[in-house]
Protein backbone atom coordinates (compact mmCIF):
# COMPACT_ATOMS: atom_id res chain seq x y z
CA UNK A 1 0.00 0.00 0.00
CA UNK A 2 1.14 3.34 -1.00
CA UNK A 3 1.63 6.61 1.39
CA UNK A 4 -1.22 8.10 -1.47
CA UNK A 5 -3.19 4.99 -0.84
CA UNK A 6 -3.26 6.00 3.19
CA UNK A 7 -4.40 9.73 2.04
CA UNK A 8 -7.03 7.90 0.30
CA UNK A 9 -8.48 6.41 3.05
CA UNK A 10 -7.95 8.73 5.74
CA UNK A 11 -10.10 11.45 3.89
CA UNK A 12 -12.57 8.79 2.63
CA UNK A 13 -16.04 10.58 3.09
CA UNK A 14 -17.76 7.13 4.98
CA UNK A 15 -14.58 7.56 7.26
CA UNK A 16 -16.55 8.33 10.86
CA UNK A 17 -16.08 11.74 11.86
CA UNK A 18 -14.94 13.46 15.18
CA UNK A 19 -18.84 13.42 16.41
CA UNK A 20 -19.08 9.80 15.98
CA UNK A 21 -15.99 9.17 18.05
CA UNK A 22 -17.06 11.26 20.58
CA UNK A 23 -20.48 9.62 21.03
CA UNK A 24 -18.73 6.70 20.77
CA UNK A 25 -16.55 6.96 23.61
CA UNK A 26 -18.07 9.30 26.01
CA UNK A 27 -20.73 9.84 28.14
CA UNK A 28 -22.85 12.69 28.61
CA UNK A 29 -21.37 14.91 26.01
CA UNK A 30 -23.21 18.06 25.93
CA UNK A 31 -21.50 20.30 23.23
CA UNK A 32 -20.91 23.72 23.94
CA UNK A 33 -21.12 26.64 21.29
CA UNK A 34 -19.28 29.95 20.19
CA UNK A 35 -15.89 31.76 20.25
CA UNK A 36 -17.79 34.82 22.09
CA UNK A 37 -16.28 37.28 19.98
CA UNK A 38 -17.35 36.48 16.50
CA UNK A 39 -19.64 33.35 16.17
CA UNK A 40 -19.84 29.43 16.18
CA UNK A 41 -17.46 28.08 13.67
CA UNK A 42 -19.32 24.61 13.03
CA UNK A 43 -15.95 22.93 11.71
CA UNK A 44 -15.43 22.82 15.65
CA UNK A 45 -17.13 20.33 18.12
CA UNK A 46 -16.69 20.55 21.65
CA UNK A 47 -17.91 20.39 25.07
CA UNK A 48 -17.94 18.86 28.35
CA UNK A 49 -18.49 15.31 28.84
CA UNK A 50 -17.88 11.98 31.20
CA UNK A 51 -15.61 9.06 30.57
CA UNK A 52 -15.24 6.66 33.10
CA UNK A 53 -16.49 8.54 36.13
CA UNK A 54 -14.17 11.65 35.41
CA UNK A 55 -15.16 14.85 33.68
CA UNK A 56 -13.35 15.67 30.11
CA UNK A 57 -13.48 18.37 28.19
CA UNK A 58 -13.45 17.38 24.25
CA UNK A 59 -12.72 19.37 21.33
CA UNK A 60 -12.78 17.88 17.23
CA UNK A 61 -12.61 19.12 13.70
CA UNK A 62 -15.59 18.51 11.94
CA UNK A 63 -16.03 17.05 8.80
CA UNK A 64 -19.53 16.41 7.46
CA UNK A 65 -21.06 12.68 6.49
CA UNK A 66 -22.62 14.15 3.72
CA UNK A 67 -22.98 17.05 1.39
CA UNK A 68 -25.75 18.91 2.90
CA UNK A 69 -23.29 18.77 6.50
CA UNK A 70 -19.57 19.18 4.66
CA UNK A 71 -21.49 22.35 3.75
CA UNK A 72 -22.48 23.40 7.08
CA UNK A 73 -18.84 22.10 8.34
CA UNK A 74 -17.09 23.45 5.58
CA UNK A 75 -15.37 20.32 4.95
CA UNK A 76 -13.55 20.52 8.76
CA UNK A 77 -11.89 23.91 7.20
CA UNK A 78 -11.73 25.76 11.04
CA UNK A 79 -12.32 29.63 10.86
CA UNK A 80 -9.92 31.71 12.93
CA UNK A 81 -13.30 32.04 15.15
CA UNK A 82 -13.07 28.09 15.18
CA UNK A 83 -9.29 27.95 16.96
CA UNK A 84 -10.91 30.60 18.96
CA UNK A 85 -13.81 28.52 20.28
CA UNK A 86 -11.39 25.45 20.99
CA UNK A 87 -8.90 28.29 23.06
CA UNK A 88 -11.87 29.03 25.44
CA UNK A 89 -13.50 25.46 25.87
CA UNK A 90 -9.54 24.72 26.69
CA UNK A 91 -9.25 27.59 28.80
CA UNK A 92 -12.52 26.35 30.65
CA UNK A 93 -11.16 22.97 30.85
CA UNK A 94 -8.06 24.36 32.70
CA UNK A 95 -10.15 26.53 35.10
CA UNK A 96 -12.15 23.48 36.44
CA UNK A 97 -8.88 21.03 36.28
CA UNK A 98 -10.31 18.80 33.40
CA UNK A 99 -8.35 16.75 31.00
CA UNK A 100 -8.77 17.94 27.56
CA UNK A 101 -9.06 15.26 24.67
CA UNK A 102 -8.59 16.63 20.95
CA UNK A 103 -9.48 14.83 17.52
CA UNK A 104 -8.15 16.07 14.29
CA UNK A 105 -9.31 15.85 11.14
CA UNK A 106 -8.80 18.51 8.55
CA UNK A 107 -7.24 18.88 5.71
CA UNK A 108 -5.94 22.27 6.47
CA UNK A 109 -7.17 26.10 8.10
CA UNK A 110 -9.58 27.73 5.67
CA UNK A 111 -7.71 30.14 3.30
CA UNK A 112 -10.03 32.91 2.65
CA UNK A 113 -10.76 36.73 2.51
CA UNK A 114 -12.86 36.50 6.10
CA UNK A 115 -10.06 34.32 7.59
CA UNK A 116 -7.04 36.51 7.03
CA UNK A 117 -9.43 39.51 7.91
CA UNK A 118 -10.11 37.99 11.29
CA UNK A 119 -6.45 36.67 11.61
CA UNK A 120 -6.71 33.14 10.94
CA UNK A 121 -2.48 33.03 11.22
CA UNK A 122 -2.72 34.76 15.13
CA UNK A 123 -5.66 32.26 15.72
CA UNK A 124 -3.43 29.25 15.11
CA UNK A 125 -0.45 31.02 16.91
CA UNK A 126 -2.28 31.85 20.02
CA UNK A 127 -3.04 28.40 20.10
CA UNK A 128 0.20 26.52 19.79
CA UNK A 129 1.97 29.09 22.27
CA UNK A 130 -1.54 28.24 25.03
CA UNK A 131 -1.53 24.71 24.40
CA UNK A 132 2.29 24.69 25.36
CA UNK A 133 1.82 26.26 28.75
CA UNK A 134 -2.29 24.87 29.39
CA UNK A 135 -2.35 23.57 33.25
CA UNK A 136 -4.17 20.42 32.84
CA UNK A 137 -3.14 17.16 30.71
CA UNK A 138 -4.10 17.02 26.72
CA UNK A 139 -4.30 14.23 24.39
CA UNK A 140 -4.50 14.74 21.24
CA UNK A 141 -5.72 12.16 18.13
CA UNK A 142 -5.27 12.64 14.43
CA UNK A 143 -8.49 10.37 13.46
CA UNK A 144 -8.63 11.33 9.37
CA UNK A 145 -6.15 13.95 7.76
CA UNK A 146 -4.06 16.20 9.62
CA UNK A 147 -3.21 19.12 7.57
CA UNK A 148 -0.62 22.03 8.19
CA UNK A 149 -0.75 24.05 11.45
CA UNK A 150 -4.95 24.26 10.91
CA UNK A 151 -4.17 20.62 12.74
CA UNK A 152 -1.45 21.51 14.85
CA UNK A 153 -3.32 24.45 16.42
CA UNK A 154 -4.98 21.59 18.07
CA UNK A 155 -2.06 19.12 18.62
CA UNK A 156 0.37 20.91 21.32
CA UNK A 157 -0.17 17.73 24.24
CA UNK A 158 1.54 15.61 26.19
CA UNK A 159 0.42 12.68 24.11
CA UNK A 160 -0.38 12.57 20.42
CA UNK A 161 -2.01 9.53 18.80
CA UNK A 162 -3.09 8.96 15.90
CA UNK A 163 -5.15 6.22 14.01
CA UNK A 164 -3.21 3.45 11.89
CA UNK A 165 -4.85 4.84 8.38
CA UNK A 166 -4.34 8.97 9.25
CA UNK A 167 -2.06 11.18 8.12
CA UNK A 168 -0.71 14.14 9.54
CA UNK A 169 1.65 16.19 7.41
CA UNK A 170 3.28 20.07 6.83
CA UNK A 171 0.52 20.45 3.97
CA UNK A 172 -1.68 18.26 2.15
CA UNK A 173 0.37 16.14 -0.97
CA UNK A 174 -1.27 18.49 -3.41
CA UNK A 175 -0.33 21.47 -1.57
CA UNK A 176 3.18 20.47 -1.21
CA UNK A 177 3.91 19.19 -4.55
CA UNK A 178 2.04 22.59 -6.11
CA UNK A 179 4.60 24.22 -4.17
CA UNK A 180 7.55 22.94 -4.80
CA UNK A 181 7.13 21.33 -8.23
CA UNK A 182 4.41 23.99 -9.09
CA UNK A 183 2.12 20.70 -10.20
CA UNK A 184 -0.49 19.42 -8.03
CA UNK A 185 -1.39 16.55 -10.09
CA UNK A 186 1.81 15.27 -8.82
CA UNK A 187 0.38 14.41 -4.95
CA UNK A 188 1.14 10.78 -4.75
CA UNK A 189 4.70 10.88 -5.63
CA UNK A 190 4.77 13.85 -2.71
CA UNK A 191 2.85 11.48 -0.55
CA UNK A 192 5.49 9.19 -0.87
CA UNK A 193 8.52 11.58 0.59
CA UNK A 194 6.71 13.39 3.12
CA UNK A 195 7.01 10.87 6.07
CA UNK A 196 2.79 11.32 6.52
CA UNK A 197 1.71 7.79 7.78
CA UNK A 198 1.59 6.57 11.33
CA UNK A 199 4.23 4.40 10.81
CA UNK A 200 6.51 7.02 9.34
CA UNK A 201 5.33 9.54 12.37
CA UNK A 202 6.08 7.36 15.17
CA UNK A 203 9.71 6.32 13.79
CA UNK A 204 10.00 10.37 13.80
CA UNK A 205 8.12 10.46 17.63
CA UNK A 206 6.05 13.00 16.27
CA UNK A 207 3.17 10.87 17.84
CA UNK A 208 3.94 8.63 20.64
CA UNK A 209 1.09 5.48 19.52
CA UNK A 210 -0.59 4.15 16.51
CA UNK A 211 -3.94 2.94 17.55
CA UNK A 212 -5.59 0.23 15.42
CA UNK A 213 -8.25 0.39 13.03
CA UNK A 214 -9.96 -3.26 11.99
CA UNK A 215 -9.42 -4.93 8.93
CA UNK A 216 -13.10 -4.24 7.27
CA UNK A 217 -12.70 -0.59 7.62
CA UNK A 218 -13.27 2.01 10.10
CA UNK A 219 -16.63 2.73 8.76
CA UNK A 220 -17.99 -0.76 9.33
CA UNK A 221 -16.66 -0.94 12.87
CA UNK A 222 -16.32 1.76 14.63
CA UNK A 223 -16.41 0.24 17.80
CA UNK A 224 -13.39 -1.46 17.38
CA UNK A 225 -10.89 1.77 17.28
CA UNK A 226 -13.34 3.12 20.09
CA UNK A 227 -13.37 0.48 22.42
CA UNK A 228 -9.31 0.61 22.31
CA UNK A 229 -8.92 4.41 22.49
CA UNK A 230 -11.69 4.64 25.83
CA UNK A 231 -9.36 2.14 27.63
CA UNK A 232 -5.72 3.97 26.15
CA UNK A 233 -7.55 7.46 27.51
CA UNK A 234 -8.64 5.52 30.74
CA UNK A 235 -5.04 4.74 31.60
CA UNK A 236 -3.34 7.36 30.22
CA UNK A 237 -5.30 10.22 31.74
CA UNK A 238 -4.83 8.56 35.03
CA UNK A 239 -1.05 8.17 34.31
CA UNK A 240 -0.88 12.13 33.56
CA UNK A 241 -3.13 13.25 36.81
CA UNK A 242 -0.66 11.23 38.81
CA UNK A 243 2.50 13.62 37.52
CA UNK A 244 3.00 16.99 39.21
CA UNK A 245 2.07 20.36 36.97
CA UNK A 246 5.37 21.00 36.81
CA UNK A 247 6.66 17.98 35.40
CA UNK A 248 3.40 17.74 32.79
CA UNK A 249 4.72 21.12 31.41
CA UNK A 250 8.14 20.43 31.76
CA UNK A 251 7.50 16.81 29.71
CA UNK A 252 5.34 18.91 27.55
CA UNK A 253 7.91 21.41 26.88
CA UNK A 254 10.53 18.87 26.22
CA UNK A 255 8.10 16.76 23.75
CA UNK A 256 8.62 19.27 21.60
CA UNK A 257 11.73 20.55 21.96
CA UNK A 258 13.30 17.98 20.75
CA UNK A 259 11.91 18.31 16.94
CA UNK A 260 14.86 18.96 14.39
CA UNK A 261 17.42 17.93 12.79
CA UNK A 262 20.69 20.17 11.73
CA UNK A 263 24.07 19.66 12.17
CA UNK A 264 26.78 21.82 14.06
CA UNK B 1 23.23 20.67 27.52
CA UNK B 2 25.87 22.57 25.38
CA UNK B 3 23.01 24.87 24.16
CA UNK B 4 24.59 28.43 24.15
CA UNK B 5 28.84 26.98 23.83
CA UNK B 6 29.01 28.16 20.03
CA UNK B 7 29.41 31.69 19.83
CA UNK B 8 31.10 33.74 17.82
CA UNK B 9 32.03 37.40 18.24
CA UNK B 10 32.28 39.89 15.50
CA UNK B 11 32.43 43.54 15.46
CA UNK B 12 29.67 44.97 13.96
CA UNK B 13 31.07 47.69 12.02
CA UNK B 14 32.21 44.38 9.79
CA UNK B 15 28.33 44.06 8.70
CA UNK B 16 28.66 45.62 5.48
CA UNK B 17 26.32 48.35 5.35
CA UNK B 18 26.56 49.57 1.63
CA UNK B 19 25.79 46.21 0.43
CA UNK B 20 22.81 46.77 -1.86
CA UNK B 21 20.11 44.59 -3.75
CA UNK B 22 19.63 42.10 -1.46
CA UNK B 23 16.74 41.27 -3.94
CA UNK B 24 18.71 41.53 -6.90
CA UNK B 25 15.81 41.70 -9.72
CA UNK B 26 18.66 43.15 -12.18
CA UNK B 27 21.11 40.93 -11.03
CA UNK B 28 24.26 43.01 -9.90
CA UNK B 29 22.86 45.76 -12.02
CA UNK B 30 23.73 49.40 -11.37
CA UNK B 31 19.57 49.55 -12.34
CA UNK B 32 16.91 47.85 -11.02
CA UNK B 33 13.28 47.84 -11.01
CA UNK B 34 10.94 48.65 -7.38
CA UNK B 35 8.53 45.63 -7.16
CA UNK B 36 6.11 48.31 -5.38
CA UNK B 37 6.10 50.92 -7.80
CA UNK B 38 7.36 49.84 -10.91
CA UNK B 39 9.77 52.69 -11.88
CA UNK B 40 13.57 52.02 -12.15
CA UNK B 41 15.86 52.60 -9.44
CA UNK B 42 19.19 53.70 -9.98
CA UNK B 43 20.89 51.60 -7.24
CA UNK B 44 22.92 54.28 -5.32
CA UNK B 45 19.55 56.54 -4.71
CA UNK B 46 17.92 53.50 -2.56
CA UNK B 47 20.12 54.70 0.18
CA UNK B 48 21.41 52.70 3.24
CA UNK B 49 17.82 51.96 4.40
CA UNK B 50 17.52 50.52 0.92
CA UNK B 51 14.33 52.29 0.06
CA UNK B 52 12.77 53.33 -3.19
CA UNK B 53 12.91 56.89 -3.81
CA UNK B 54 9.68 57.32 -5.39
CA UNK B 55 7.05 55.72 -3.64
CA UNK B 56 9.25 54.96 0.03
CA UNK B 57 8.60 50.76 -0.66
CA UNK B 58 10.69 49.20 1.75
CA UNK B 59 13.08 46.66 -0.50
CA UNK B 60 13.80 43.67 1.07
CA UNK B 61 17.45 43.56 3.00
CA UNK B 62 19.22 40.85 4.11
CA UNK B 63 20.25 39.73 8.19
CA UNK B 64 23.22 41.07 8.31
CA UNK B 65 22.39 44.29 6.55
CA UNK B 66 19.69 44.40 9.26
CA UNK B 67 21.46 43.92 12.29
CA UNK B 68 23.24 46.87 11.15
CA UNK B 69 20.94 49.15 10.67
CA UNK B 70 19.54 48.53 14.01
CA UNK B 71 22.08 47.69 16.34
CA UNK B 72 24.35 49.56 18.34
CA UNK B 73 27.71 50.28 15.91
CA UNK B 74 30.54 50.00 18.42
CA UNK B 75 29.06 47.96 20.95
CA UNK B 76 29.62 44.41 19.28
CA UNK B 77 27.04 41.81 17.89
CA UNK B 78 27.61 38.15 20.20
CA UNK B 79 26.51 35.92 16.99
CA UNK B 80 24.64 32.52 18.22
CA UNK B 81 25.08 29.00 16.74
CA UNK B 82 26.46 30.27 13.59
CA UNK B 83 27.62 27.61 12.18
CA UNK B 84 24.36 25.19 12.64
CA UNK B 85 23.56 23.55 9.40
CA UNK B 86 20.38 22.11 8.00
CA UNK B 87 20.29 18.41 7.37
CA UNK B 88 18.42 16.23 5.01
CA UNK B 89 15.65 14.67 7.07
CA UNK B 90 13.09 13.65 4.39
CA UNK B 91 16.03 12.89 2.29
CA UNK B 92 14.53 15.60 -0.43
CA UNK B 93 16.27 15.11 -3.85
CA UNK B 94 18.84 17.97 -4.07
CA UNK B 95 17.76 19.49 -1.14
CA UNK B 96 21.80 19.29 -0.02
CA UNK B 97 22.64 20.85 -3.54
CA UNK B 98 19.71 23.75 -3.28
CA UNK B 99 21.36 24.35 0.35
CA UNK B 100 24.80 24.75 -0.65
CA UNK B 101 23.61 27.22 -3.45
CA UNK B 102 22.02 29.52 -1.00
CA UNK B 103 24.69 29.54 1.46
CA UNK B 104 27.15 30.12 -1.54
CA UNK B 105 24.84 33.10 -2.53
CA UNK B 106 23.94 34.63 0.97
CA UNK B 107 27.17 33.92 3.19
CA UNK B 108 24.35 32.14 5.48
CA UNK B 109 24.22 28.41 6.38
CA UNK B 110 20.62 29.35 7.06
CA UNK B 111 17.34 31.51 6.95
CA UNK B 112 18.39 33.12 10.26
CA UNK B 113 20.72 34.91 12.13
CA UNK B 114 20.58 35.19 15.98
CA UNK B 115 22.62 36.80 18.58
CA UNK B 116 23.18 39.09 21.68
CA UNK B 117 23.54 42.98 20.95
CA UNK B 118 22.59 45.95 22.33
CA UNK B 119 20.70 49.00 21.03
CA UNK B 120 20.98 52.26 21.95
CA UNK B 121 22.90 50.44 25.09
CA UNK B 122 20.19 47.76 25.88
CA UNK B 123 21.04 44.33 25.87
CA UNK B 124 18.79 42.91 23.56
CA UNK B 125 18.65 39.66 22.00
CA UNK B 126 17.98 40.10 18.49
CA UNK B 127 17.40 37.31 15.52
CA UNK B 128 16.85 38.48 11.99
CA UNK B 129 15.26 36.58 9.28
CA UNK B 130 16.90 36.42 5.58
CA UNK B 131 14.40 35.99 2.74
CA UNK B 132 17.12 35.55 0.36
CA UNK B 133 17.65 31.80 1.77
CA UNK B 134 15.19 30.28 0.36
CA UNK B 135 12.70 32.66 0.74
CA UNK B 136 13.36 32.82 4.49
CA UNK B 137 11.65 29.20 5.16
CA UNK B 138 11.67 27.90 8.46
CA UNK B 139 13.14 24.44 8.87
CA UNK B 140 14.98 22.92 11.88
CA UNK B 141 17.81 25.61 11.97
CA UNK B 142 15.36 28.75 11.95
CA UNK B 143 13.45 26.78 14.60
CA UNK B 144 16.26 25.58 17.19
CA UNK B 145 18.35 29.06 16.78
CA UNK B 146 15.04 30.92 17.35
CA UNK B 147 14.39 28.41 20.58
CA UNK B 148 17.77 28.84 21.98
CA UNK B 149 18.23 32.45 21.14
CA UNK B 150 14.65 32.88 22.84
CA UNK B 151 15.56 30.35 25.83
CA UNK B 152 18.64 32.50 26.38
CA UNK B 153 16.59 35.64 26.61
CA UNK B 154 14.29 33.64 29.14
CA UNK B 155 17.27 32.55 31.20
CA UNK B 156 19.39 36.08 31.03
CA UNK B 157 16.05 37.98 31.82
CA UNK B 158 16.67 39.76 28.42
CA UNK B 159 14.22 41.24 25.62
CA UNK B 160 13.75 39.45 22.20
CA UNK B 161 13.38 41.54 18.81
CA UNK B 162 12.71 39.04 15.93
CA UNK B 163 12.74 40.65 12.47
CA UNK B 164 10.59 38.19 10.13
CA UNK B 165 11.00 37.22 6.11
CA UNK B 166 9.67 34.47 5.41
CA UNK B 167 7.26 32.77 3.02
CA UNK B 168 6.38 30.44 5.74
CA UNK B 169 7.47 26.85 6.84
CA UNK B 170 9.87 24.62 4.80
CA UNK B 171 8.71 22.26 2.84
CA UNK B 172 11.70 20.11 1.93
CA UNK B 173 11.93 19.32 5.82
CA UNK B 174 8.20 18.09 5.91
CA UNK B 175 6.76 17.85 9.28
CA UNK B 176 9.79 18.42 11.23
CA UNK B 177 8.95 22.19 9.79
CA UNK B 178 5.65 22.23 11.25
CA UNK B 179 7.08 20.94 14.74
CA UNK B 180 9.20 24.01 14.76
CA UNK B 181 5.90 26.40 14.58
CA UNK B 182 5.27 24.83 18.27
CA UNK B 183 8.50 24.76 19.38
CA UNK B 184 9.40 28.52 19.26
CA UNK B 185 5.73 29.15 20.51
CA UNK B 186 6.24 27.07 23.32
CA UNK B 187 9.51 29.05 24.36
CA UNK B 188 7.85 32.46 23.74
CA UNK B 189 5.26 31.21 26.48
CA UNK B 190 7.91 30.45 28.89
CA UNK B 191 9.98 34.01 27.84
CA UNK B 192 6.69 35.82 28.54
CA UNK B 193 6.10 33.98 31.92
CA UNK B 194 8.83 35.87 32.83
CA UNK B 195 7.67 39.00 31.91
CA UNK B 196 9.91 39.60 29.74
CA UNK B 197 9.40 41.60 26.38
CA UNK B 198 9.02 40.26 22.66
CA UNK B 199 8.68 42.37 19.64
CA UNK B 200 8.61 40.93 16.41
CA UNK B 201 8.91 43.62 13.61
CA UNK B 202 7.28 41.93 10.45
CA UNK B 203 9.00 42.53 7.19
CA UNK B 204 8.32 41.38 3.36
CA UNK B 205 7.08 38.74 3.12
CA UNK B 206 5.78 37.12 5.98
CA UNK B 207 3.72 34.57 5.65
CA UNK B 208 1.91 30.36 6.02
CA UNK B 209 3.78 28.92 9.36
CA UNK B 210 5.69 32.20 10.50
CA UNK B 211 2.66 34.43 10.47
CA UNK B 212 0.89 31.81 12.11
CA UNK B 213 3.33 30.74 15.10
CA UNK B 214 6.13 33.60 16.73
CA UNK B 215 5.30 36.64 14.02
CA UNK B 216 1.57 37.30 15.82
CA UNK B 217 2.86 36.05 19.43
CA UNK B 218 4.41 39.45 20.17
CA UNK B 219 3.65 41.63 23.07
CA UNK B 220 3.94 44.86 20.70
CA UNK B 221 4.00 43.51 16.52
CA UNK B 222 5.62 46.49 14.61
CA UNK B 223 5.74 45.95 10.77
CA UNK B 224 7.46 47.54 8.07
CA UNK B 225 5.06 49.44 5.30
CA UNK B 226 3.54 47.29 2.61
CA UNK B 227 4.83 44.55 3.50
CA UNK B 228 3.00 40.93 2.24
CA UNK B 229 1.91 39.52 5.78
CA UNK B 230 -0.68 36.78 5.84
CA UNK B 231 -1.49 33.14 6.63
CA UNK B 232 -2.90 31.91 3.36
CA UNK B 233 -0.90 32.51 0.11
CA UNK B 234 -2.95 34.75 -2.59
CA UNK B 235 -2.87 32.06 -5.19
CA UNK B 236 -4.15 29.57 -2.60
CA UNK B 237 -6.89 32.07 -1.56
CA UNK B 238 -8.06 32.65 -5.17
CA UNK B 239 -8.15 28.90 -5.50
CA UNK B 240 -10.03 28.55 -2.81
CA UNK B 241 -12.92 30.78 -2.67
CA UNK B 242 -12.62 31.26 -6.81
CA UNK B 243 -12.60 35.41 -6.48
CA UNK B 244 -10.28 38.05 -7.13
CA UNK B 245 -8.42 39.43 -3.43
CA UNK B 246 -9.28 42.84 -3.00
CA UNK B 247 -6.51 45.95 -3.59
CA UNK B 248 -4.34 45.89 -0.43
CA UNK B 249 -5.31 42.36 1.21
CA UNK B 250 -2.80 40.94 2.89
CA UNK B 251 -0.43 44.16 3.66
CA UNK B 252 0.66 45.98 6.65
CA UNK B 253 -2.17 48.21 6.07
CA UNK B 254 -4.48 46.11 6.03
CA UNK B 255 -3.26 44.11 9.46
CA UNK B 256 -3.28 47.26 10.94
CA UNK B 257 -6.74 47.89 10.18
CA UNK B 258 -7.80 44.99 11.00
CA UNK B 259 -6.41 45.22 14.53
CA UNK B 260 -3.44 42.36 14.30
CA UNK B 261 -0.43 44.75 14.88
CA UNK B 262 0.12 47.51 16.69
CA UNK B 263 2.42 50.21 14.34
CA UNK B 264 3.86 50.43 11.33
CA UNK B 265 7.38 52.07 10.89
CA UNK B 266 9.73 53.25 8.42
CA UNK B 267 12.35 51.58 8.37
CA UNK B 268 14.60 54.47 8.74
CA UNK B 269 12.67 55.16 12.13
CA UNK B 270 12.93 51.58 13.27
CA UNK B 271 16.17 52.18 15.46
CA UNK B 272 14.37 54.90 17.56
CA UNK B 273 11.36 53.25 18.00
CA UNK B 274 12.52 50.09 19.08
CA UNK B 275 14.80 51.94 21.31
CA UNK B 276 12.08 54.01 23.09
CA UNK B 277 9.96 50.12 23.48
CA UNK B 278 12.72 48.76 25.19
CA UNK B 279 12.98 51.83 27.61
CA UNK B 280 9.68 51.88 28.44
CA UNK B 281 9.97 47.90 29.17
CA UNK B 282 12.83 48.36 31.55
CA UNK B 283 12.69 46.35 34.65
CA UNK B 284 12.59 49.20 37.34
CA UNK B 285 15.29 49.50 39.76
CA UNK B 286 14.10 49.74 43.44
CA UNK B 287 17.17 48.99 44.97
Amino acid sequence: MSAFDTVKIARDLKRPTALQFINAIFKDFIELHGDRVFKDDKAIVGGVARLSGSSVTVIGIQKGTGLDENITRNFGSVNPEGYRKALRLMKQAEKFNRPIITFINTQGAFCGIGAEERGQGEAIARNLMEMSSLKTPIISILIGEGGSGGALALAVADRVWMLKNAVYSILSPEGFASILWKDPARAKEAADFMKLTSKDLLELKIIDKIIEEPWEGLDKNLDFTAKILKEQLKIEIKALREKSLNLLLDERYARFRKFGDFSE
Amino acid sequence: MNLFKKRIYIPVNSIKEDTFGSVPIVPDGLWLKCPYCGKTIYRKELGKYNVCPYCGGHLRIGAYERLGLVLDKDAGFIEFDKDMKPLNPLNYPEYEEKNKKFQKSTGLYDAIVTGLGKIVGYDTIICAMDSNYIMGSMGSVVGEKLTRAIEYATLNNLPVIVFTASGGARMQEGILSLMQMAKVSAALAKHSEKSLLYVPVLTDPTTGGVTASFAMLGDIILAEPKATIGFAGRRVIEQTIKQELPEGFQTSEFLLEHGFIDKIVSRPELRDVISKILKIHLKPNYS
